[in-house]
């Protein structure tokens, strides 16, 4: 991004028909996936994996074992890509940092009151700035829903661009909080106006909210991305976080990234699943396809 | 758009393997005789034909030449089972048979699915998720009109017709079959249908299913043949009904020869659909429904939208997002479960595509295909766009019946209408618009059978469909299809 952002006319942003996308979605679905192009799905949904622990009941223990998984995901199978970034709240982003030292996973924190956004600005503009002293690679921002759902739209991208320049170096993620957006016209929206503002990934969900992550948001948003990229010529990512625990919906997510944004999105730096349990469905899965036989869920270290 | 930003690439990375669905629990006879008074008969000049797979151009059965002498056989023994049985039984028995067909026809769906593919070359995706599902839903539809027949016409009293005569198409072969016989034996009649020449295999299994449900011999024959067979039918002077869906050329001919005639017809012929498109359009579910509009079973769809009207101001972006969606289509083996667009349905067809091309880049069109791989074998063509056309070019106003769309655009709503109408067909359309009053005014003013809003190409049982002008006469489905093979005092 050059120069400030402005912000777009959002009354040009297309309308999108809720129906049309659900055909679009259940085509992607009845893709059938196998062999070599199945662990090669599942090998690369392992790599774009944002492992994540957002609990109040978090502790520094905690997050050392999830850095300790996300380095060693499963010892006894060759080839395994490392996750591309650990996420957790901005206390704990130090730790992680310490954790996961000499290594190329990424530390991710939620900042800007996760998950509601409900603080004063100069508050959440803080937060994402000691969050990024702390170390933190990659900022989670919450847009401020109720300003959005107002029609507030300038004081939404204002608070983004802010965000943006806070993060300084850090990677800006924005959580659109989709389930909470109500409609697929808003999810487009949103997902022009976080774009325009700077965003380097949009995000559906802090995963504190049902729905979280729908394949039918997540073809939106995708949508979104394409066409502000034939429009500026910018690259941003995506990021569908909460709901996605099966290998299964993983590739059918690839799918529907391969076939809205092709080639050059099919990497961790351009799409992430936020997701804790993914991981070892699709071990388990890789196992199958190695061993020709599926194994006890104890054979899976859970974090 | 930014003219600098480098195109989407999406065959540089990721492939998938092929996923072939399985054939193994899928048998086929090396020769087929003609079903008719409950058995299988062999025709009277022991002629028979080949039916091959349009995907690898292999022979996967041989099936008989019906001539007039079998055709004459098939008539009486409908006649018989007419008089014999099937007229005078109560309703609710015969409902109770036209059930056990719906259910016999879901619980083989699978079976039924990959023949339509091996034999039809659509994609085993369509023939799973809409051919046969839907052939079943036609079953299922009529089987529950069969007792009810005096609420559907109240006042009424409502008889069967006699023997109904029908003549089925190779595009749709066993969901055209369950048009046809569904409402027929719904309304008492019974039926000799003739398959087309290049489909004829799920007619074949379906007779075994005819057999199975244990439906009395004679109240379904079916002849297997080409146009011979299917005139010797029309011009039978003991059959009361004729039901053709086929081109409108030869829907002519049938209407020539049953003039004068007492015998009632309803004909399905062709289309040349208008897909318009407004400025205010959801454009990317739009693009989608273009698609699908144009593209579902390789174009060989009468009502498909094969022709393209988009408002001037998003020409541009509609068009570029066509072709980018365009190179995302997979076009290969049928039996590929991810296979977008299937084999082309026979060598003729090919070659009147072929022709057509021809045609347009004569008359000065512009040329789009993506770059997709076909097989070296089988009968193959690429999505096509043809921009750059107007109204009077030949391939703007014929039917070609493939994976062709031309692409025009208007600039106000009374032009789109225009263009829309100025056809000689009359089977089906499309609006895509996110404003409520401008598809009312549209479908209202669009002068078709059927009428898609932000949708294509959607059946239903209960839904009537047919055409105006030379698209056809009659209706066939909904409560309008029963209509047809009834008489009513």
């Amino acid at each position: 991004m050059t120069g400030t952002p402005v912000l777009p006319d959002l009354a040009r942003v297309p309308r999108v028909d809720e129906v049309g996308v659900a055909e679009r979605v259940a085509r992607f679905r009845t893709r059938s996936i196998k062999k070599s192009s199945k662990i090669h799905a599942l090998k690369l949904a392992l790599s774009m994996i944002d492992l994540t622990t957002l609990e109040g009941q978090d502790t520094a223990g905690k997050v050392r074992q999830l850095c300790q998984k996300a380095l060693h995901l499963h010892e006894g199978l060759p080839e395994l890509p490392h996750v591309a970034a650990v996420c957790v709240y901005p206390t704990l982003v130090g730790v992680a940092k310490r954790a996961l030292a000499g290594t190329d996973i990424a530390v991710a924190s939620v900042a800007t009151a996760f998950p509601s956004g409900m603080s004063f600005p100069e508050v959440r503009l803080a937060e994402t700035r000691m969050a990024v002293e702390q170390g933190a690679d990659e900022i989670d921002m919450v847009i401020s829903r109720g300003a959005f759902l107002a029609g507030d739209y300038r004081r939404v991208f204002d608070e983004i661009a802010a965000v943006k320049e806070a993060c300084g170096e850090a990677h800006l993620k924005v959580i659109l909080e989709t389930g909470e957006l109500g409609t697929l016209d808003r999810v487009r929206r949103a997902s022009v106006l976080a774009m325009h503002a700077g965003a380097d990934f949009i995000k559906t969900s802090t995963g504190k909210i049902q729905p979280a992550a729908t394949m039918d948001v997540t073809l939106t948003m995708l949508q979104a991305i394409r066409d502000y990229y034939y429009e500026t010529g910018r690259m941003v990512g995506m990021k569908p976080a909460g709901g996605i625990s099966k290998a299964k919906a993983a590739i059918h997510y690839l799918v529907m990234l391969h076939e809205t944004l092709g080639d050059a999105w099919m990497t961790k730096e351009w799409f992430r699943f936020g997701a804790s349990s993914l991981a070892n469905d699709l071990l388990m899965q890789i196992a199958k396809q190695q061993t020709g036989v599926y194994q006890s869920a104890d054979y899976f270290s859970k974090d | 758009m930014n003219r600098e930003t480098s195109p989407l690439a999406f065959d540089t990375g990721w492939r998938y393997d092929p996923a072939p669905e399985s054939t193994d629990h899928v048998t086929i006879d090396e020769r087929y005789g003609l079903f008719i008074d409950g058995g299988f008969v062999s025709p009277r000049n022991r002629r028979y034909s080949e039916s091959i797979n349009p995907a690898n151009e292999k022979v996967l059965a041989r099936v008989a030449e019906a001539g007039a002498a079998d055709v004459d056989r098939a008539v009486k023994a409908a006649r018989q089972a007419y008089e014999g049985v099937w007229s005078g039984l109560a309703a609710a028995e015969r409902g109770k048979y036209i059930y056990r067909i719906a259910r016999i026809l879901q619980e083989r769906a699978r079976e039924f699915a990959v023949i339509e593919s091996l034999d039809g070359g659509k994609p085993i995706r369509e023939s799973r998720d809409v051919d046969i599902p839907l052939a079943a839903a036609h079953f299922f539809y009529y089987a529950g009109w069969a007792d009810k027949l005096e609420y559907a016409f109240p006042g009424r009293r409502p008889r069967p017709l006699g023997v109904a005569g029908q003549i089925i198409p190779w595009n749709f072969p066993l969901l055209m079959l369950a048009w046809k016989i569904a409402p027929a034996l719904a309304c008492g009649n019974t039926v000799v249908l003739k398959p087309a020449e290049t489909t004829p295999l799920t007619a074949m299994k379906f007779a075994e299913v005819v057999r199975d449900a244990g439906l009395p011999p004679g109240v379904v024959n079916i002849v297997t043949g080409a146009g011979r067979t299917g005139a010797a039918i029309v011009e039978h002077p003991d059959v009361d009904k004729i039901a053709f869906t086929g081109s409108t050329e030869v829907g002519r001919l049938i209407m020539r020869s049953l003039a004068g005639t007492r015998k009632r017809y309803t004909l399905e012929l062709g289309g040349k659909a208008a897909n318009l498109i407004f400025e205010d359009a959801a454009i990317d579910q739009a693009v989608e429904g273009i698609v699908n509009g144009i593209f579902f079973n390789q174009g060989h769809v009468c009502c498909a939208g094969s022709r393209l009207l988009v408002q001037e101001s998003v020409a541009d972006e509609v068009i570029s997002k066509l072709k980018e969606r365009m190179e995302t289509l997979i076009v290969g083996d049928p039996l590929d479960k991810n296979t977008d667009i299937g084999a082309i349905n026979s060598a003729g067809q090919l070659e009147t595509i072929r022709d057509y091309l021809e045609i347009g880049k004569a008359e000065g069109a512009d040329i789009y295909q993506p770059s997709c791989r076909l097989p070296r074998k089988g009968y193959w063509c690429r999505p096509t766009l043809l921009t750059g056309v107007a109204q009077s070019n030949r391939v703007v106003q014929e039917e070609i019946f493939g994976p062709v769309l031309a692409v025009q655009t208007f600039r106000r709503m009374e032009e789109g209408l225009e263009k829309a109408n100025n056809t000689p067909y009359g089977l089906s359309g499309g609006v895509w618009t996110d404003k409520g009053a401008k598809t009312f005014r549209m479908t209202g003013a669009m002068r078709a059978g059927v009428i898609w809003a932000n949708t294509f190409n959607k059946f239903d049982p209960t839904s009537p469909f047919g055409g105006y002008k030379e698209s056809g006469v009659g209706r066939e489905g909904g409560l309008h299809g029963l209509d047809a093979y009834l008489a009513l005092d």
